[in-house]
């Protein structure tokens, strides 16, 4: 089904909406938090700043403690291929580099940078960025220096998804649906900065060499969209449009926009590129325009306190401020019970509120008893396929909660489980209140887990496997080589008595001489034959070579015996 | 604690097998209009013995009782016998169908949401079976007064006066007699137990029963799926043998307006626990339902073939499912474009 477009866009470079099955409708409550303008939020009184940026990436603080740094001042190193720098969100004290709570699905604590603000907030230096002198990698490179990731939630570095992949990128697609429920930073910042905006997508083009760009709204936004439409007007560059999508949640959602906007659906494990796409967040493009015009790295993002509060709104908040002490200037009501990070679809709640903002907080949700009742008592499935009509990945989730339940991880799989995105709409929507998503997750949790065993003790066995083949090698090698040495003996042995016996000039003495000189011969292979082994009468660097394999066998032993023993 | 989705719609098991029951409402008002109120005494007998059952099943398996007893599930079974046995079967024949429904077909099967058998068409197979003319003996259209009613179900006195057989069984009895070979035409035009299309009444209470249906439908309790598919193909075979031989096989208003069909088309083969559940297996499940329903109505020894037809169709649902698993989004392949 395809819902034709607004009559008044009918000269736009694309003529028709496609649609994405499923989805929901939840309650917006945009309003809530939309209607007042974007304050900053107070200086806290010290920031947590921490080093993991994903499961992949870990930056490398080059700080010290008792170091002073400035706003903006880098203190944390990219490493690797999927990290960005880190950067002091205001001037100040380092004050020490330690574990501390992070929000993070492990709960686990991460070693992080904790820098006491001197009150003055004083910038480093700042520069813009000439992006038009210099080639796409050095802006990429410049960006990833400026800590620049995806503010959409996920925080994936931009500077990655702005390379040129597969096929190159031919249509950039700004994400501005903001399908959550409750949040509505992207919302206020298209309302406000929609110019802003505008200009990180004309960076991004010219990072990219991208023909066009879309800017995919949801219609629950109506002055975002005008805001972003007069913002192009204004701009005057070509090939870029202002999309209003129907509300329906999860529109946001990256592969749902961009199905919704060109048709193409991308599938599970590959990207927007392998189709000559790329999706990036309105804030996110925000923070590039920011880096490169300028010169500021990203040091703080605008993120929407709401649900359980007095005065919810959205707030420019620095990276690395405590939950705790941001809370206040939205009033949390009294009976608030918890707080989630993000919407109520897909949030985590937050087990600590000494936690930091990162960069990919987007929303802080204060909960009550009312807001989010606790589910009633999870009852049979069944089957009513309310969870199929829903599910916008096109699964069938009451299936896959039977194989999740009954661990048949294998049929799970074979019924596209990791293709689920945990939208949450089929919890949303169960009547027997069965939340699916979380049987969804334990499942994918548990085959990673298998997967990951299963290649470690596959490595085990192969080397394993590898050393007896060899052990096994030179035990017939030593034998070839001393049944050599043994023929060669006897020879000479026979020689020997063979000269003895030949001229038998003085028999007696001649055969007393050649007994003995048999017997030294004897004696002598006896002794070869003691010493058998290869070790013996070796070059320096041959003996090198043989404590070097000793030491490598004795590793591999080692790596191995944890293994060997769990598959006994 | 929970994990996110943190906001849920407000929806329930009892709330969907409420709105069953409601959509039964207008069948049930017509049901009596035409038959009396015979069938409200069979609906509270059989209730009173669903829960009682179900409740003595939950204790039993130590299951919560207040949770599973107010899910609705066992009301749906029981008025669902009620409506497809006769209104004036005894009391005891729809008290132990409903007992084997909920023993039998229901909790010894694991309980909600897992018994591969329509609890209400095992009851009905089952008690057929076992008491054939019984099972046969339905009430005329305002033959009798509500004492009358209570005396057949109470077994107070013969009953004959009331009774007539069912369209279905008048047609098929008379055509399939050896020495007196009827025609179809013949048959319906005779009065007695048919009406305008279908039997006499009946049709009118398959109507209020597609008015139900319809609204189960825009309330997405049902999707589309099923009725369409079970009276399309209901509609289509008996069509096309009563356009082959017009004398020997009834017409498909005929089919479709009579016995159980349209009950059938939206209250039973829609029972998502023993039924198909993918998009395409949805359409085959009714559609086969509908094809071993006629064929049991027309060549078969009883007078309506859908108990059989869709336990039969049970049997085959998992496997129907598994062969109609749809393509996931982004693993379609229509313009070669993705995959």
């Amino acid at each position: 089904m395809e819902v034709s477009r607004d009559p008044a866009a009918a000269d736009s470079m694309i003529s028709r909406l496609f649609t994405f099955k499923g989805g929901v409708k939840p309650e917006s409550h945009k309003d809530e938090s939309a209607t007042a303008p974007i304050r900053t939020a107070p200086l806290p009184s010290q920031l947590i700043i921490p080093l993991r940026q994903s499961a992949r990436a870990m930056a490398r603080s080059v700080v010290e403690p008792g170091q002073r740094v400035l706003k903006g001042q880098v203190i944390a190193a990219a490493e690797g291929a999927m990290c960005t720098a880190l950067h002091a969100p205001t001037s100040g004290t380092v004050r020490a580099i330690e574990p501390q709570p992070v929000p993070h699905p492990s709960g686990l604590p991460a070693p992080s940078i904790i820098i006491d603000p001197d009150g003055e907030d004083r910038w480093i230096e700042l520069q813009a960025f000439d992006y038009r002198r210099v080639t796409p990698e050095q802006t990429r490179d410049y960006l990833r220096d400026c800590g620049v990731v995806g503010l959409g939630g996920a925080g994936f570095p931009s500077h990655v998804k702005l390379g040129p992949g597969e096929k190159g990128i031919e249509t950039l697609i700004l994400n501005g649906a903001e399908c959550e429920p409750w949040i509505t930073c992207d919302d206020r910042l298209m309302r406000e900065r929609a110019d802003m905006i505008l200009g990180g997508a004309s960076i991004m083009r010219h990072i990219t060499g991208a023909r066009r760009i879309l800017i995919g709204i949801e219609d629950n936004k109506p002055q975002a969209i005008e805001s972003m439409q007069a913002a192009v007007r204004h701009m005057g560059e070509a090939d870029i449009e202002v999309v209003t999508v129907p509300t329906l949640y999860p529109a946001g959602g990256e592969k749902q926009l961009i199905r919704v906007l060109t048709g193409i659906e991308i599938p599970y494990g590959k990207l927007g590129t392998h189709f000559g796409l790329q999706c990036f967040n309105v804030g996110s493009a925000h923070a590039i325009f920011r880096a490169v015009e300028h010169g500021e790295p990203l040091v703080s993002r605008i993120l929407t306190l709401s649900g359980n509060m007095a005065n919810p709104g959205n707030f420019e908040v620095r990276i690395g401020t405590p939950i705790r002490e941001l809370l206040p200037v939205a009033g949390p009501r009294a009976d608030t019970d918890r707080y989630l990070m993000g919407g109520p679809m897909m949030g985590v709640t937050l087990e600590s509120l000494d936690m930091p903002v990162v960069k990919g907080t987007n929303c802080i949700l204060a909960g009550s008893p009312v807001l989010f009742p606790p589910p009633s008592p999870e009852m049979p499935c069944i089957r009513c396929g309310a969870c199929a009509q829903v599910c916008p990945a096109e699964l069938q989730p009451f299936d896959l909660y039977w194989f999740s339940r009954a661990k048949i991880f294998g049929k799970a799989q074979e019924y596209d489980l990791f293709d689920c995105i945990e939208c949450g709409c089929c919890s949303y929507v169960c009547p027997s209140r069965i939340p699916l998503v979380d049987y969804f997750r334990f499942a994918k949790g548990e085959i990673w887990a298998r997967e990951k065993e299963k290649a470690a003790a596959d490595t085990a066995r192969e080397r394993y496997e590898f050393r007896l083949a060899r052990e096994e090698r030179e035990k017939e090698e030593k034998a070839a080589k001393l049944a050599a040495k043994t023929a060669a003996g006897r020879e000479k042995a026979a020689a020997a008595i063979a000269v003895a016996e030949k001229p038998a000039t003085a028999p007696e003495e001649d055969a007393k001489k050649a007994l003995i000189a048999a017997a030294l011969e004897r004696a002598k292979a006896q002794k070869e034959q003691a010493h058998p082994g290869n070790t013996v009468n070796l070059r320096p660097e041959q003996q090198a070579e043989v404590a070097a394999i000793e030491e490598r066998r004795a590793e591999i032993r080692e790596m191995a015996k944890p293994h060997l023993r769990q598959e006994d | 604690m929970n994990n996110s989705p943190y906001s849920l719609q407000p929806a329930s098991v009892q709330s969907v097998m409420l709105r069953v029951l409601l959509a039964l409402l207008p069948g049930i008002a017509a049901y009596v209009w035409f038959f009396g109120a015979a069938i409200l005494v069979q609906i509270v007998l059989t209730s009173v013995t669903a829960l009682a059952a179900e409740a003595a099943m939950l204790k039993l398996r130590g299951k919560p009782l207040m949770m599973f007893l107010t899910d609705g599930s066992a009301l749906v079974t029981a008025w669902l016998i009620a409506l497809s046995f006769p209104s004036i079967a005894p009391w005891w024949l729809t008290v132990l169908g409903t007992l084997l429904a909920i023993v039998v077909a229901k909790h010894l099967y694991g309980g909600l949401g897992q018994n591969p058998f329509n609890p209400a068409m095992v009851a009905f197979a089952l008690m057929i079976v076992a008491y054939p003319s019984l099972m046969s003996q339905w009430p005329a259209v305002g033959a009798a007064d509500f004492t009358q009613y209570m005396n057949a179900i109470f077994g107070l006195r013969q009953l004959d006066a009331i009774t007539m057989a069912t369209p279905l069984d008048a047609l098929r009895t008379a055509l399939h007699s050896a020495d007196a070979p009827a025609t179809v035409a013949g048959v319906l035009g005779s009065g007695a137990s048919f009406g305008n299309i279908g039997g006499k009444g009946w049709e009118w209470i398959a109507l209020a029963y597609l008015a139900g249906g319809l609204w189960l439908m825009q309330r997405r309790t049902i999707t589309w799926h099923m009725p369409t598919a079970f009276l399309a193909i209901l509609f289509a075979v008996s069509g096309l043998f009563s356009l082959i031989d017009p004398t020997q096989f009834a017409p498909p208003l005929f089919h479709v307006l009579t016995g159980g069909a349209m009950f059938a088309a939206f209250f039973i083969v829609t029972d998502p626990v023993s039924g198909a559940a993918t998009p395409k297996g949805k359409l085959i499940f009714a559609a086969g339902a509908a094809l071993l329903t006629w064929v049991i109505r027309t060549f078969g020894a009883y007078p309506d073939g859908i108990a059989f037809a869709v336990l039969l169709m049970n049997i085959a649902a998992p496997l129907i499912d598994m062969y109609t698993q749809p393509a996931v989004f982004g693993h379609k392949k229509p313009d070669g474009d993705t995959r």
